[in-house]
C-alpha cells in the first residue's frame, strides 16, 4: 500500500524526470491505445445501440439490435456453431498438445525431426492450409476418405454434409497443435527431475506421477493455453470464410459468430447490428475468461506463489 | 520354509521379467503414436506438393495419384502467368516489410519504457497493456474501417501497416520479460557516467536484446504474411491483394480444372515461411517457448 502511495507522489524533481522519459518512451503505445483501442471500443458500443446503414449517420435505437438478435435464427445458429466449434477444438486441441508433448519429452530419438514435423503445420499460412484441407475433404476423391476406407469406414461428405461440416473443422483445427506442443514441451522440461525421481522411489507409476506431479506443475502453462485457445476459437474465420465463400454452408452449419457478424457489416452494410454482434461476442469471451479463472483458481498450482 | 524365503525373491524376478517385456512394447508404441501423428502432420504438406505437379486430368482420380506421371513442374508458370502469382508476393514484401521494421523499433521503444526506467504509476499502466490483450480484433474493427474510410485509406496499405508502428500488447509484454531479466549494472554504469536513456537504448540494451528482437521480427513477418482478415476489410482491387487473399481468390475463380497450379501457387506462399523456418528454427522455439511459459 505504502509502496504504491509513494509511488504516485511526485515527490523529487527526478520523480518528474523519469516521468515524462518513460512516457517518451511509451508514447507510441499510448497514441495507439487511444486511436486504435479506447477510440473503437467505445464507438462500436455506441454503434451496437444505433441504426446504422454504413453510408449515412448511425440514429439511435436503444436495445433494438439485440432484442432483435436473439430473435434473428441466423444468429442463434452462429452462437450454437461457434460454441459447439470452440468446445470440441479447444479440449481436443489442449489433450493432444499435452499427450505429444509428453511423448516428446520422454527422451525420444529423433527428437528435433518430431517436434519440426509437428511444428510446420502452425506456421503455414491458413489460407493455404484451408485450400489444401478442402480439397482433402472431397468426399469422392479426397485424401481423408481415401485413408479411412483403409479400416473400413464409408467416410461422410464432411463439408458438404451439414452433420460433418463442425467435424471437419475440428479435425483440422487439430493439424496446427503444434503450437502447444512446443509450448507444453517447454514446461515440462521445467518440472524438477528431483520430485519425479522422489516419487518413483516412494513407489509411483508413471499415470500416478502425471496425475499428482507432472500436471500440476504445469497447470498454469495448461491454463494460460486453453484461455488463449478458447479466445482464438470463438474468433475462428479465415478457414471457413476461405472454405465455404464466406457463407458458412452447407445450411449455415459452419456459420460462427465471426462470419454471421462479417456478412451484417459487409456484405448487409448493417453496422449497427453488427456492432451489437460483436459486443455479445466480446462478452462471451470475458466470461469464459472469468468463469475458467475462477475454477482453475482451484486447480492452478503456482509453486507456492 | 524354503517357499517362503523363496517367494520374495521370486516376486522382483517376476516384476522384472514384466519390465523387459513391457519396456520394449512401451518404447515401440511410444514410437508407434509419435509416427502416426507426424503422419497426419506431412500428409495435407505431402499432397499438396503432390497436387502442385499433377496434370488437370489426374485430379478427380480416385484412389488419388501421389506420384503424377509426368510432373509437371510447369504449373509453377502458370501460377505466375494465369494467377498473377508474383504481383500478390510483391504486394505482401511490400506490406510485410515496413511492417516488421514498425513492431521492431515501436515496439522495442515501449518495452524499454516499461523495462528500464523507473516511473511512477508505471505498473498500472501495463497491466492495462496487458488487459488490451483480451479485447477481440472483431470489437473494434467496424470503427477502425470507418476511420480508414473517412482518411481515404481504404484499398491502400496504410491501415495494415500503419497501426503496428504503434506497438501491439504481445510485443510489448515479450520484450518486456526480456529486458528486465538484463542486469540493472549494465545501464546503471552508463546512467552515472551521464549517459541519456535513448543513448543507453540504443547503444546497451537493443545489442543485448537481439535475440528478443528477432523472435517479434519472425512473428511480424509471419503475421503480416498470413494475414487474411485486414487484406480482405481494407483492399478491393485485385491489383493490390495480398498474397492470402491472393491465393483464396484464385480458389473461388478459377474452378476445379485448374487445382494443380493453384496448388503451385499455394505452395510458394508458403515457400518463404517454410525457408524462415529452417533458417531460424531456435529463434522459433525459442520464442514459441518463451510466449507459454511467462504468461
Amino acid at each position: 500500500m505504502t509502496a504504491a502511495a509513494s509511488s504516485f507522489r511526485f515527490s523529487s524533481r527526478r520523480d518528474r524526470k523519469r516521468l515524462a522519459t518513460g512516457l517518451l518512451f511509451i508514447s507510441p503505445w499510448i497514441l495507439g491505445f487511444i486511436v486504435f483501442r479506447v477510440y473503437p471500443f467505445l464507438a462500436s458500443l455506441y454503434y451496437s445501440f444505433t441504426f446504422y446503414p454504413v453510408l449515412r449517420s448511425p440514429r439511435w435505437l436503444g436495445w433494438d439490435n439485440y432484442v432483435n438478435l436473439f430473435d434473428d435464427p441466423r444468429f442463434l445458429t452462429s452462437l450454437w456453431n461457434s460454441t459447439y466449434y470452440a468446445l470440441g477444438a479447444v479440449p481436443l486441441g489442449t489433450l493432444f498438445g499435452i499427450l505429444l508433448a509428453m511423448l516428446l519429452n520422454m527422451r525420444v530419438r529423433g527428437l528435433s525431426a518430431f517436434r519440426t514435423i509437428f511444428f510446420l503445420p502452425s506456421i503455414t499460412p491458413i489460407v493455404a492450409a484451408a485450400i489444401v484441407w478442402l480439397w482433402m475433404f472431397n468426399p469422392r476423391s479426397g485424401v481423408v476418405n481415401y485413408l479411412l476406407s483403409f479400416v473400413g469406414i464409408n467416410g461422410p461428405a464432411w463439408l458438404g454434409d451439414p452433420q460433418w461440416a463442425k467435424a471437419a473443422l475440428i479435425l483440422m483445427s487439430v493439424w496446427s497443435v503444434g503450437n502447444a506442443v512446443v509450448i507444453y514441451l517447454a514446461a515440462l522440461q521445467d518440472v524438477p527431475r528431483e520430485l519425479l525421481e522422489a516419487s518413483s522411489l516412494d513407489g509411483a507409476n508413471t499415470i500416478q506421477k502425471i496425475w499428482n506431479i507432472t500436471l500440476p506443475m504445469i497447470s498454469p502453462v495448461i491454463l494460460f493455453n486453453v484461455i488463449v485457445g478458447l479466445i482464438a476459437a470463438f474468433q475462428f474465420f479465415t478457414q471457413v470464410h476461405v472454405m465455404t465463400d464466406g457463407r458458412g454452408s452447407p445450411a449455415d452449419s459452419t456459420l460462427m459468430m465471426s462470419i454471421y457478424l462479417y456478412q451484417s457489416a459487409f456484405e448487409f452494410f448493417k453496422m449497427g447490428y453488427a456492432s451489437a454482434q460483436a459486443w455479445i461476442l466480446f462478452l462471451i469471451i470475458v466470461v469464459f475468461t472469468m468463469v475458467l479463472f475462477r475454477v482453475s483458481g482451484r486447480l492452478v498450482y503456482y509453486g507456492g506463489r | 520354509m524354503t517357499t517362503s524365503l523363496d517367494t520374495p525373491r521370486d516376486q522382483p524376478a517376476v516384476s522384472t521379467g514384466e519390465q523387459r517385456l513391457l519396456r520394449p512394447l512401451g518404447e515401440t508404441s511410444k514410437y508407434l503414436v509419435l509416427v502416426l501423428f507426424s503422419a497426419f502432420f506431412l500428409i495435407p504438406l505431402v499432397w499438396m506438393v503432390s497436387t502442385s505437379l499433377k496434370n488437370a486430368e489426374e485430379l478427380p482420380l480416385y484412389p488419388p495419384i501421389w506420384i503424377p506421371d509426368p510432373i509437371r513442374w510447369d504449373n509453377y508458370v502458370t501460377a505466375f502467368v494465369e494467377g498473377s502469382l508474383g504481383g500478390y508476393l510483391w504486394n505482401t514484401v511490400v506490406v510485410t516489410v515496413p511492417s516488421v521494421i514498425g513492431a521492431v523499433l515501436s515496439n522495442s521503444l515501449i518495452a524499454y519504457g516499461f523495462a528500464r526506467v523507473q516511473w511512477p504509476g508505471r505498473d498500472y499502466v501495463f497491466a492495462v497493456v496487458l488487459a488490451t490483450m483480451i479485447l477481440p480484433d472483431f470489437v473494434t474493427f467496424i470503427p477502425l474501417y470507418l476511420i480508414f474510410r473517412d482518411l481515404n485509406w481504404l484499398n491502400t496499405y496504410y491501415p495494415l501497416i500503419l497501426p503496428i508502428f504503434l506497438g501491439s500488447p504481445f510485443f510489448i509484454f515479450l520484450l518486456r520479460q526480456f529486458l528486465m531479466a538484463l542486469p540493472a549494472e549494465l545501464t546503471d554504469a552508463a546512467r552515472v557516467d551521464g549517459a541519456s536513456e535513448l543513448l543507453i537504448f540504443l547503444r546497451i540494451v537493443i545489442p543485448l536484446a537481439t535475440p528478443a528482437l528477432a523472435v517479434v521480427a519472425l512473428f511480424q513477418f509471419i503475421g503480416s504474411w498470413n494475414d487474411y482478415f485486414g487484406p480482405l476489410i481494407y483492399l478491393s482491387d485485385v491489383d493490390k491483394y495480398t498474397i492470402s487473399l491472393g491465393i483464396a481468390n484464385m480458389e473461388s475463380a478459377y474452378g476445379f480444372s485448374n487445382f494443380a497450379w493453384i496448388m503451385a501457387a499455394t505452395c510458394m506462399s508458403i515457400l518463404p515461411i517454410i525457408l524462415l523456418f529452417f533458417f531460424a528454427q531456435r529463434t522459433f522455439i525459442e520464442g514459441i517457448a518463451l510466449t507459454g511459459l511467462k504468461g
